[in-house]
């Protein structure tokens, strides 16, 4: 298909791994964060990391919104299906997701709860429009990405005059979530037998920068002196952001750099921002699995559309009221989504949580880590491994 | 949960509020509400049923001439000078 076929080219996978090799300097180390979830998986799925020198890393992100989510959302949601006649909307990575005391979505709806799978907030709109005597509640998650359309299904459920749908909003930002990252370790040491967080410089997201643009993580470099360079979800995208990482450290130049250009400007899509912010503003705080509180992190309803929002229509779902979740006490989905463990060193990784049956949401979520890991393999052939030095002697995983 | 699929504009309804794209074979009915002037013909990004963005063909094309053109730089000189920028 046009626009990913020739984005995943076997032969000039080899030669970009080549010049990667040719120009990174074997004297210094490179760990490089892929933010989002989907390069996880782009570089897992096509073995981009077994193309890299041994000196080039990639540490894994929290950019995976089922990941991220706090266990205390999704008990929200199961409490208020217990409690009322409503049919829940939700996007199916959640479904499967462990909830407190080993539930989920997926079994509370086999007890007999209304949830329903959808592709897209139109879904959700159409089946509030078809079941008027029922109260419909989206769902809402994922980045900036993923935003717009709620805020557009608000927009039209008020001018359709449905009464009976709201959202559950829980849509948090990129930019926040990398400050966060970025602080935690400096200011809040968490376990005492975590390694602190490498980090040279980060891939940036792919589909979230559409909508935000690249000048929101202009701050990286200024403030945490990272350089960030913006990649396409494309294996070959990966490669060439990587050695466009690898160019800046080595000529000391530290800046936001787009390899994204056919679908990122710098300003971003306005029209969609600008849809956003007229029914969403910033919540003054918002938890994060793995990474804790963090301000300004995740957006909210805005008063005027409060009708629609569930937060607001259903007195369980109230702020302060959320029940406390526990996570696994050997889950390691928070360090993990730190970026400062591997899914491999985790106790639980393929023994107890495996896709089947997970015990952290790393391994529920198909962009997480942990089922990146497992689902291509690649954990068995632990890195790094002796290996010759000339990238582009190795062979690239067929697409 | 971000990834969006490239989809070729097949048509789009008179109120330019929905179009019907081409993703391979399979044609799917998907919302015009997030972006502006598409067109018949152009490339969108389609994430949950919705276009993000247009797919810009000469930016393509620059990216992919990218990739070649670093395939024909001399490996020799880039490493030896350590400062040639892609």
């Amino acid at each position: 298909m046009k626009y990913i076929q020739e984005f995943r080219d076997q032969q000039l996978a080899r030669q970009i791994a080549a010049n990667i090799a040719a120009i990174a300097d074997p004297q210094r180390h490179y760990h490089f964060m892929e933010f989002c979830g989907g390069h996880t998986h782009a570089i897992f799925r096509y073995g981009v990391q077994d193309l890299m020198p041994d000196n080039v890393r990639f540490v894994h992100g929290p950019g995976c919104p089922v990941c991220v989510l706090p266990m205390g959302r999704i008990d929200l949601m199961i409490r208020l299906l217990r409690e009322h006649d409503v049919i829940l909307c939700t996007y199916g990575d959640l479904l499967r997701v462990p909830a407190s005391g080993r539930t989920s979505l997926m079994k509370v709806k086999a007890e007999g709860a209304d949830v329903r799978m959808v592709y897209s907030t139109r879904d959700a709109l159409n089946i509030a429009r078809d079941n008027p005597a029922r109260e419909v509640v989206f769902f809402a998650i994922g980045f900036e990405t993923t935003t717009p359309p709620t805020a557009v299904a608000i927009l039209q459920a008020q001018q359709l005059g449905l009464r009976n749908f709201s959202v559950f909003c829980n849509h948090v930002l990129t930019p926040s979530a990398i400050s966060g990252l970025l602080d935690t370790p400096a200011t809040e040491p968490k376990a005492t037998d975590e390694p602190a967080l490498r980090l040279d410089g980060f891939l940036g997201p792919s589909h979230v920068s559409s909508i935000i643009g690249t000048r929101p993580y202009e701050f990286v470099p200024q403030r945490y002196h990272k350089p960030v360079v913006i990649a396409g979800f494309e294996p070959l995208d990966v490669m060439q952001a990587t050695l466009m990482l690898i160019a800046q450290l080595n000529e000391g130049r530290c800046e936001v750099e787009n390899e994204y250009t056919r679908v990122v400007t710098r300003d971003g899509n306005r029209k969609a921002m600008a849809l956003v912010d007229s029914v969403m503003e910033r919540r003054d705080s918002f938890e994060w699995r793995g990474l804790g509180w963090i301000p300004d992190s995740a957006l909210q309803i805005r008063d005027q559309f409060a009708d629609f929002d569930a937060e607001r229509r259903f007195a369980s779902l109230a702020d302060g009221d959320a029940p406390q979740s526990v996570d696994h006490k050997a889950c390691a989905c928070p360090s993990i989504l730190r970026g400062v463990k591997k899914p491999i060193d985790c106790k639980l990784f393929g023994t107890a949580c495996t896709p089947e049956n997970p015990m952290g949401s790393c391994m529920v979520s198909s962009e997480g880590a942990c089922a990146a890991y497992w689902s291509y393999g690649r954990f068995r052939d632990p890195m790094p491994r002796p290996m010759p030095n000339s990238a582009g002697q190795r062979e690239v995983a067929a697409p | 949960m971000c990834l969006a699929i490239p989809a070729a504009v097949v048509t789009i309804d008179s109120a330019g509020d929905n179009a019907t794209v081409a993703i391979g074979e399979v044609h799917k009915s998907i919302s015009l509400a997030l972006v502006e002037n598409v067109s018949v013909g152009d490339y969108v990004l389609v994430h949950v049923g919705y276009a993000l963005e247009k797919i810009d063909p000469q930016e393509a094309e620059k990216t992919l001439a990218l990739f070649a053109e670093l395939a024909t730089v001399d490996l020799a000189e880039v490493t030896s000078a350590g400062e040639t920028t892609p």
